[in-house]
């Protein structure tokens, strides 16, 4: 290259790193894969490295003219002394990852009846299947939860109805959503509603409703006919006719937007990950969620989380998300929602609102759950863990306890001083910590202990496995176009 | 083509009444009411009786002329363009004329001051340490006169905020106060904005359509630092814009690439993505080829050809973040198709050119075509479309 004009000083004049010096930023480091590691500071930015060039950084002993060197510099892992504008970069990165801790609760989950009309094995809020009108949440206690739902700050409140079948109490939905708007005239949140319904009593009535107010509708699609109507049986014995049709109808009515799928693995599920994909590709869908089996609820009774384990389900995942890689290089645009989680918290400045993935723990001050009866859960698995005789994480009764009572009660403050990944054993020093959280729920009802070992945890096996498995991924250049599409 | 924007050859065929240099504007109504005259300039084209009573009557045509009234002048070749609503400064003294305001100009550009604290290695309008506090006063006395349906003027430097923080912000207040349908669009290297306060007294203006484009060349300060061969800009430049964010004030990061820089370019995308992305627009820019650009050539210059993968990576990152980016000064035959709706028209009509083989080319209408100084230097992968 030919040198500049006399006036001008070289790029060496630049450095004012003395000694050529540098300070360590805030970072952690994991093992990626044979020799290779993932290294991450606090906020997220991560570089692949190997063995060699992990030890130098440590040792203060990378070139500085190399780019390894710019890139750890560029992506805050170190600074020296000549620029110091990382650390107001770092505080600023920090904060808009931590930005929703700040601003609190926004989803709140009304469980306006235990009653459903079918009979799942999985279930994981265990319904009760008959009249049972003890089980409605009643327009008092509905009015109750609503006074707390506006104490919270949260600039967005999204209230979701969730069962049992919702839809058997639907009056009481149309009061609820009646008095929320009242309320909202004041307190003017950005206001959102969602109904999780198995649609069996999706009506012109109910559609109409939704259509008024702006509803969103979630629903549960297992897979293909046969699967569908093995894990959600109802009388009748048609709840994938059902299901699609209320799917379809939704879609026509409200607009393609206002209605998702969610999608539960059970043992039958693990073989024929991509007839499950295929059926939500027929069903214009465009974005699945592979989730495990979560241990509650008569899952854990009938023994359906211990018939596979960790192992099984991440192939189940891992070729589940190639097919669907497959699908996008075709054109065309689908998205699993895990990975689309793990990447916005990977590529972005961002964190999300997924609840399982924040640290603290997103139990009650990122969602909270009303039930029925009026009593306070920390979260819907708290609420499972409730139905089936404990009630560790009951926060309160709207009808006894104030605001106050609930968000600062003993054992909420307890379980989020403890769900901290910063400080918790095995998590602190993570690579992959800034892309995960804690479950305080899942590990006391795995381990009896909210923190756990987790070296035992299955929270933490799968969610190495897929952090491993994403990043790699996004080595190769055209599978990165495809999943940079996906961050939100 | 390209239009000269000043002329000195004019010629006076009267006596000058003006001892002091005249800022006004142009009208080719030789009708215009008596009271409006001694602030106006007449222009004619063609020989025909001068009324009286015009600060400045300028000729456009050769011919004779008889009983030519005081403060005639014939204007040189050069800027026979100027029409009506069109400003100019008139300096008496040596006969020379400034163009201001152009009302056809795509965009019309006031230079705040030739002083600068960096010293970029590509600049394009070399800094000269001179006191010419006096184009303020200048700019002041035009915004006045300028079109209301004006759609967008610039402030340009040298470092524009070295006139000093006052001025700085009474040249903002004079642009929203006499043209509030127009767009002001300021350069700045950001580095003074490191001062929270003038990033304040900014925001306060409140300007109706306010754009500050700031240089960031690379995602390290060592390269940025010695792009612009000033210690410690880097920082500065960072705090700049954190600053006026904080302030709500829209920033445009304005990257020009080069043979220094533009190997690190995906990197410069991520890091903006990462820690700036409320920034309001991103432009890339290909390099004017004049001033120290010219005289560092052989060191500076790459052909946007070598550099459309880099560019293509760095556009798309920041795309796919949802920021707002641009190409500037590409031709597009030059920009990956697949990104060839982010290269925009960006250079001012008056130092916009285009090679001969460009008049084949069916995108022309859509290319931003070559600033007047590079066609000596395209791309050696021009090729009509």
């Amino acid at each position: 290259m030919s040198p500049l004009g006399k006036r001008f000083k070289l790029v060496d004049d630049f450095n004012q790193a003395e000694n050529h010096d540098y300070h360590l930023l805030p970072s952690r480091f994991a093992g990626l894969d044979d020799g290779r590691y993932l290294l991450s500071n606090e906020v997220g930015e991560y570089l692949v490295v190997d063995r060699s060039q992990l030890e130098s950084y440590v040792k203060k002993a990378v070139d500085q003219d190399s780019d390894f060197y710019h890139d750890l510099k560029s992506k805050h892992f170190l600074f020296d002394d000549d620029s110091n504008v990382a650390i107001d970069l770092l505080a600023l990165k920090y904060r808009t990852k931590a930005l929703r801790t700040s601003q609190f609760t926004s989803l709140h989950l009304f469980v306006v009846t235990l009653r459903c009309d079918y009979t799942c094995q999985y279930c994981q809020v265990s319904r009760q299947t008959d009249d049972k009108h003890a089980f409605d949440m009643s327009e008092e206690t509905a009015r109750k939860a609503l006074a707390l739902v506006f104490r919270s700050p949260s600039p967005a409140i999204k209230i979701e109805f969730q069962g049992g079948e919702p839809l058997l109490n639907f009056n009481l939905i149309q009061y609820v959503v009646s008095e929320a708007k009242k309320l909202n005239e004041t307190h003017k949140r950005d206001l959102q509603f969602v109904i999780t319904s198995n649609l069996s009593f999706l009506d012109d009535t109910v559609l109409a409703f939704c259509q008024e107010h702006g509803i969103h509708l979630s629903t549960s699609l297992d897979g293909n006919e046969a699967l569908h109507n093995s894990n959600r049986p109802r009388p009748g014995k048609n709840s994938y006719e059902i299901t699609v049709k209320g799917i379809k109808n939704a879609q026509r009515f409200l607009g393609r937007d206002k209605i998702g799928a969610l999608m539960t693995t059970t043992e039958k599920s693990l073989s024929q990950v991509r007839s499950i994909i295929d059926t939500y590709l027929e069903h214009n869908l465009d974005c699945i969620f592979l989730r495990p089996l979560s241990p509650y609820g008569f899952a854990v009774k009938n023994h359906q989380t211990q018939k596979y384990d960790i192992d099984r389900w991440f192939e189940f995942y891992k070729e589940g998300l190639d097919y669907i890689l497959e699908i996008n290089r075709q054109g065309h645009h689908f998205v699993e929602v895990y990975t689309q989680i793990i990447l916005t918290k990977l590529l972005s400045p961002f964190n999300t609102g997924y609840v399982d993935l924040q640290s603290p723990s997103g139990a009650a001050i990122a969602a909270i759950v009303y039930n029925y009866d009026g009593d306070v859960y920390a979260s819907d698995e708290a609420r499972m863990l409730a139905e089936m005789g404990d009630r560790k994480f009951r926060l309160g009764s709207v009808h006894t306890d104030s605001y106050e009572d609930i968000w600062l009660s003993d054992v909420l403050l307890d379980t989020l001083e403890s769900s901290l990944s910063e400080s918790a054993p095995m998590c602190h020093d993570c690579g992959f910590l800034p892309y995960c959280g804690t479950d305080p729920v899942y590990h006391y009802a795995t381990q009896q202990d909210v923190v756990g070992h987790k070296a035992f945890s299955g929270f933490c096996a799968k969610n190495m496995k897929i952090f491993k498995h994403v990043i790699k991924l996004l080595e190769d250049p055209d599978t990165k176009k495809i999943l940079t599409n996906w961050v939100r | 083509m390209m239009i000269r924007l000043s002329a000195k050859d004019n010629a006076a065929l009267s006596a000058m009444t003006h001892e002091e240099p005249l800022i006004a504007k142009i009208t080719v109504n030789p009708n215009l009411p008596n009271g409006l005259r001694s602030q106006s300039v007449l222009i004619i084209h063609e020989p025909a009786a001068i009324p009286d009573g015009f600060g400045l009557v300028l000729l456009a045509f050769d011919g004779e002329i008889a009983n030519a009234p005081v403060n005639t002048v014939r204007l040189s070749n050069d800027i026979r363009y100027l029409k009506e609503n069109d400003v100019i400064k008139f300096y008496p003294a040596g006969c020379k004329i400034n163009v201001l305001y152009r009302k056809e100009a795509n965009v019309n550009t006031f230079l705040l001051t030739e002083r600068c604290n960096s010293f970029c290695i590509m600049c394009s309008q070399p800094p000269r340490d001179i006191d010419d506090s006096y184009l303020v006063d200048d700019i002041l006395e035009a915004l006045p006169l300028i079109h209301p349906e004006t759609p967008e003027i610039g402030f340009s430097g040298g470092e524009t905020t070295l006139i000093g923080n006052d001025s700085f912000t009474r040249l903002i207040q004079a642009a929203k106060n006499h043209l509030p349908n127009t767009s002001l669009h300021i350069l700045s290297n950001g580095r003074n904005f490191n001062n929270l306060d003038l990033a304040i007294k900014v925001s306060r203006v409140q300007h109706q359509d306010l754009m500050i484009g700031i240089p960031l060349y690379a995602d390290y300060s060592q390269l940025h630092d010695f792009i612009v061969q000033a210690d410690g800009a880097f920082d500065e430049t960072i705090r700049g814009i954190l600053n006026l964010k904080r302030c709500q004030v829209p920033v445009e990061i304005r990257v020009v690439i080069h043979q220094e820089n533009y190997h690190r370019l995906p990197r410069l995308a991520e890091f903006i993505t990462r820690n700036l992305l409320f920034v309001d627009h991103v432009a890339l820019m290909g390099l004017e080829m004049i001033g120290f650009a010219k005289s560092n050539q052989q060191a500076l210059w790459i052909d946007p050809y070598d550099y459309r993968h880099e560019l293509q990576d760095a556009v798309e990152t920041m795309a796919k973040a949802g920021m707002k980016v641009s190409i500037y000064n590409t031709p597009f035959c030059v920009v990956p198709e697949a990104i060839r709706c982010h290269a925009v028209k960006s250079i001012s009509d008056w130092k916009n050119d285009y090679l001969d083989e460009c008049s084949k080319c069916s995108a022309k209408q859509q290319c931003g075509g070559f600033f007047s100084w590079n066609l000596s230097k395209p791309s050696l992968h021009i090729q009509p479309l």
